[in-house]
Parts: C-alpha cells; sequence; structure tokens
C-alpha cells in the first residue's frame, strides 16, 4: 500500500490543458482581427509560434531540462498568440520573429521558465519593441476600410513587392479622437466611419468577441472575475469622472470598445504566474491596471497603454500580495502596528 | 615577486575583475558603453586615474594617519581626475563633450578608491603600480567588451569614430557590420546595458564552472587504490 503524498485530491485542470482552452477562447478575437484588419495577423501567429518554440526548445536543451514536456503545455503557444495580436500585422517578419524570441528568453527562460517569470513575457517584448523600433511599431496597421488580402500581406511583411512599401497607418479609434477633438466637436467626430457612432467598426467587434471569450474562460473556471471586473469598472470609473465631457476626452464606450482592452482585461492582465495572488489582491492589481490604461490613454504620448500598464502592476504585484494575505482557517487577522492591550 | 606580479595581474584581469567580479563602477559602465569609442575614451581616464593614485597612495602610506585615509585618498583621486580632464580636454576635445559628466565623476568610480583602501596603502609602489594597471585592465576590456556589443546591435556598426581618439587615420577603421540596420534603441539606452553586463557576467561564470569541472575531473583520473569493501571475515 504505497500512498503519494499530498494533495491528493486534485482538479481537473493541468498547465496545459488550460493553456489549450486559453488559445482556443482567443480563436473569436482573433478570427475577428483577421476579417476586419489583416491576414496579416494570422501570418504573425505562425511566425510567432514557430519562433517561441523554437527558441524556448533550444534554450531548455541548454539548460539541460526535458523539452517535449515543458514545450507540450503549450505556455510558449499563449506567449506568441498574445503577441501576434498585439504587433502591427504588417510590421516586417524580422519584427515578429525578435519579438518571439525576445519573450521566451528574456521575459520566461532567463528568470526559470514557465511560473517564475516576475512579467508578462508577450507584454515585456512588446514594450521593448515599442522603445527600441518606434517606427515600425506605429506605421504598420492596417486599415478597417481596406483589409489586405494574403498575398498582398505576404507580401508587405516579407517585402516583396516591387513597389516596396514605407508604411501602412491605420488611424486607431482612440488616437485619432484624441488628435482631432481640440478642432471638432464629439457629434462630428463621431459620424465619421472609423467611430460609427461609439461603436468603431472592427474594433468594437474585436472587443467583444474577446470579452465573450473572457466569458468561457470564466466558465470554465480558467480565470476568476476579480481582475477583468476590477479592470474594466476602474477604468469605465475613471472614463465617466474624466471624460464626461466627450467634445473634451475620449467617451466611455470608446475606451471600454476600442484599443486592446478587453484583450488585456481578459487574456493578459490575468496571466497567474504575473498577476497578484489572494482574491482582494487581484481587485486591487485589476483596479490598478485600469487606472493606468486610463491615465496613460489619456495624458500619454502612446496610442494604448495595455502593455506598458501591465508591466507596472506587475512591479507591484508582490507588493500588493504582501499586504493581501488571506486570513489563514483558524487563525484572526493579524493586528498590525500597536496593540490596544500592550 | 614575479609570482606576486602574475597573482596581481590574473586577479586584475580575470579572477577578480573589477566590472565582472566586484561588479564595480557601475555608474559609468552603463552609461557610456554605448559605442566602443566611449568605452575606450572612459577606459583609458580612469587607468590614467587608477595608476596615478595607487602610485601616490602607496608613497605617502606611512605618513597619512588612520583617521583621515580616506579623505586624503579622496583628494588624491579627485587630482587625478581633474589632470585627466584636462589631458581630455587638450587633446581629445570633441570625444570629451561626448563623456561629459562621466569624466569628472572618475572621482566616484568604487574601483579607484576600493583599490587605493584595499592594496595600494599597504603595499610598496612596484606591486601597487602593477594593480593599478590591472585593474584598470580588466575594467577596460570589459567595458570595450560591452561597448562593441551594444555599438553592433545598437547601431550595426563597429568602431564607429574612433578618429575621437586615434586622429584622422582612425576615420576609415568603421565597420559596417549590417547594412540598412534599423537602430535597435534597447541597447543604445542603459537597459541594454544591463543585459549585456548580465549576459558577460554569465560568460565568466561558465566559463569558471567549466574549468573547475575539468580540473575536478583530472584529479579523478588518478591510479585508483583498491576501493573492494570486506565483505566477509575471510578474504585472504
Amino acid at each position: 500500500m504505497l500512498s503519494k503524498t499530498s494533495p491528493h485530491i486534485t482538479g481537473s485542470n493541468s498547465v496545459g490543458k488550460v493553456m489549450v482552452t486559453l488559445l482556443l477562447t482567443m480563436i473569436p478575437g482573433f478570427a475577428c482581427l483577421v476579417y476586419f484588419f489583416s491576414w496579416g495577423y494570422l501570418v504573425n501567429l505562425i511566425l510567432a509560434s514557430a519562433t517561441a518554440l523554437a527558441v524556448e526548445a533550444a534554450i531548455l536543451k541548454t539548460r539541460k531540462r526535458p523539452v517535449l514536456f515543458f514545450l507540450k503545455d503549450s505556455s510558449a503557444l499563449v506567449t506568441a498568440a498574445l503577441l501576434a495580436c498585439a504587433l502591427p500585422p504588417l510590421a516586417p517578419w524580422w519584427l515578429t520573429v525578435t519579438g518571439a524570441a525576445i519573450a521566451v528568453i528574456f521575459g520566461k527562460q532567463l528568470f526559470g521558465g514557465l511560473g517564475q517569470n516576475p512579467f508578462n513575457p508577450a507584454m515585456v517584448a512588446y514594450a521593448l519593441l515599442l522603445v527600441s523600433l518606434p517606427v515600425f511599431m506605429t506605421t504598420r496597421w492596417a486599415n478597417v476600410d481596406q483589409p489586405s488580402s494574403l498575398l498582398e500581406s505576404l507580401q508587405i511583411i516579407f517585402n516583396l513587392s516591387a513597389s516596396g512599401i514605407d508604411g501602412i497607418t491605420g488611424a486607431t479609434p482612440l488616437d485619432s479622437y484624441k488628435q482631432n477633438i481640440a478642432r471638432l466637436t464629439s457629434a462630428d467626430l463621431l459620424v465619421a466611419p472609423l467611430f460609427n457612432g461609439q461603436w468603431p467598426i472592427g474594433w468594437a467587434q474585436v472587443n467583444i468577441a474577446f470579452l465573450i471569450g473572457g466569458l468561457v474562460m470564466l466558465w470554465r473556471r480558467i480565470i476568476t472575475w476579480h481582475i477583468p471586473v476590477s479592470l474594466l469598472a476602474t477604468l469605465a470609473v475613471m472614463a465617466l469622472l474624466f471624460s464626461h465631457d466627450a467634445d473634451a476626452k475620449v467617451p466611455v464606450l470608446i475606451h471600454l470598445l476600442s484599443g486592446s482592452t478587453m484583450l488585456a482585461a481578459f487574456f493578459i492582465a490575468t496571466d497567474p504566474v504575473s498577476a497578484a495572488t489572494s482574491n482582494k489582491g487581484k481587485l486591487y492589481y485589476g483596479a490598478g491596471i485600469g487606472l493606468l490604461i486610463y491615465l496613460i490613454r489619456t495624458w500619454g504620448n502612446y496610442p494604448d497603454a495595455t502593455a506598458f500598464a501591465v508591466l507596472l502592476m506587475n512591479f507591484a504585484a508582490p507588493l500588493i500580495d504582501h499586504y493581501t494575505r488571506p486570513r489563514v482557517y483558524g487563525h484572526t487577522n493579524a493586528v498590525k502596528g500597536y496593540k490596544s492591550d500592550d | 615577486m614575479s609570482t606576486q606580479a602574475s597573482t596581481l595581474i590574473k586577479n586584475g584581469l580575470w579572477s577578480n575583475n573589477a566590472a565582472l567580479v566586484q561588479i564595480l563602477g557601475l555608474c559609468p559602465m552603463l552609461a557610456v558603453t554605448g559605442t566602443v569609442v566611449n568605452a575606450l575614451g572612459l577606459g583609458l581616464a580612469t587607468m590614467v586615474v587608477l595608476v596615478g593614485s595607487n602610485v601616490a597612495v602607496s608613497l605617502i602610506r606611512n605618513y597619512v594617519s588612520e583617521a583621515i585615509r580616506l579623505p586624503a585618498f579622496v583628494m588624491i583621486i579627485a587630482s587625478f581626475t581633474t589632470c585627466a580632464e584636462l589631458l581630455m580636454q587638450a587633446y581629445t576635445y570633441e570625444l570629451y563633450q561626448v563623456l561629459g559628466i562621466f569624466i569628472p565623476l572618475i572621482v566616484t568610480n568604487c574601483t579607484i578608491l576600493g583599490r587605493a583602501d584595499a592594496f595600494a596603502r599597504k603595499n610598496p609602489l612596484i606591486p601597487s603600480i602593477i594593480d593599478g594597471l590591472a585593474m584598470s585592465a580588466g575594467f577596460l576590456v570589459v567595458l570595450v567588451l560591452l561597448g562593441a556589443i551594444r555599438e553592433v546591435i545598437g547601431q550595426g556598426t563597429l568602431f564607429t569614430n574612433m578618429h575621437l581618439i586615434f586622429g584622422d587615420m582612425a576615420r576609415s577603421w568603421e565597420i559596417e557590420v549590417f547594412k540598412n540596420y534599423p537602430n535597435f534603441l534597447f541597447a543604445v539606452l542603459p537597459p541594454g546595458a544591463f543585459v549585456g553586463l548580465g549576459f558577460l557576467i554569465a560568460a565568466k561564470n561558465f566559463i569558471d564552472d567549466r574549468n573547475a569541472k575539468k580540473k575536478a575531473a583530472m584529479k579523478t583520473d588518478e591510479p585508483a587504490v583498491s576501493r573492494r569493501v570486506r565483505v566477509t571475515g575471510n578474504v585472504g
């Protein structure tokens, strides 16, 4: 009668299963990205996945870890998928490859692999590329009204077209609203097809698709509600407080339905490794990201804010964990500072 | 004497390297190793100051009391730094402008005060000179190596602007490693220096580890004495 060590009762979710479910729930949002914007997203996904898997295998080999065991948990694929959603779809191929390699090497393996990384690997790579190569990261977006075909995307990404495209600038609703609100009224601005009332074509669909994917994750208990709810609520409250005048600042609906809001709330901020741990901590953590997203979007110079907001709160996660330790069963809460009967 | 000298040189260049083992002088190392020429310029200036301060501290070691030694050392180092600064102003003015505040900041480089206090004040002149040369050479090599790595990754060139130190004949030394390279700003900015230095330290530790393992393997090759264990009382 040999008995294993505890825990004896385990859930049915293994790491690999969680990661695969997460990838599946990303499909609707990703499909919307490809349908409304560009096939480039799919090309990026393939490039990033191949690079991430190859680099992960190479580093596991040099670290003398079991290669197949760690590759099978698909965490490298999740990083690649998040990165492919975040990078400009028509970025040159080497940008995507560099980004995926940076994510796996600097974001993950140098810290000791899955479960040891203090920062979200995909966001590390995105921020590093945005700081290092600002031109390529801001001029290779696709337009909603004229999605490029698969062939065109391939030509641009691998620099094969004879004409030699220097840059494609697709205006994002967030950025465009911020730039133009100084000279136009909100009503004038919102009739443009980019905004379509307050439901920007493409952007709104992508965000709603990611929202649906996130709800499926909640239902499958891959994530808990704390981080997305507190993130979205804080962002909405900030927008209601400071952007109540739509003629001055970006209104709340565009904050929620454009940019990478839903992707950030459900798929990026909920990374269990780099987020805060306890339920109370998760609330603070999500609220911090929501707050930072609003601050950077409104008063910063970058078109969107997810990567920096998430990375900054990754820094804060250990501190949040320290101050939000849950009460241990059978113990009362520790009294901090002077005790009254001293 | 000669064994002492070789130990000093080995310590300075490798086993007690100022940049890779003591990790001193981080501020100039992270700030000015963007290109080879900056790294070389600052490394040479540091060398002048370190050797000079080691000489001076060693000469006055019997006349300065314990209590006031640190202020005295700092004054000496500051004087040599001013000399180096004036020399650079006179002969390599453009480089002086590029390096800017980091030349006067050589005063605060912990390697220099560290060597004065830990070595030169307890040792005679000649070993102090050797120690100063070896230590600063070790620092210089790491600076230049880091500068080369960051220049290649950051700008895709190597040895650019070397004429700032070596005069006009060095203008043709520039090598364009990659054609049409988009500048990779991360390597140019200080975070790139942190990551680069981390990799250099890791490489040094890796080499040390491998050498230690080799040594250990050599030792076990010695003829083995019989390791048979007696299991009965009557093996014969």
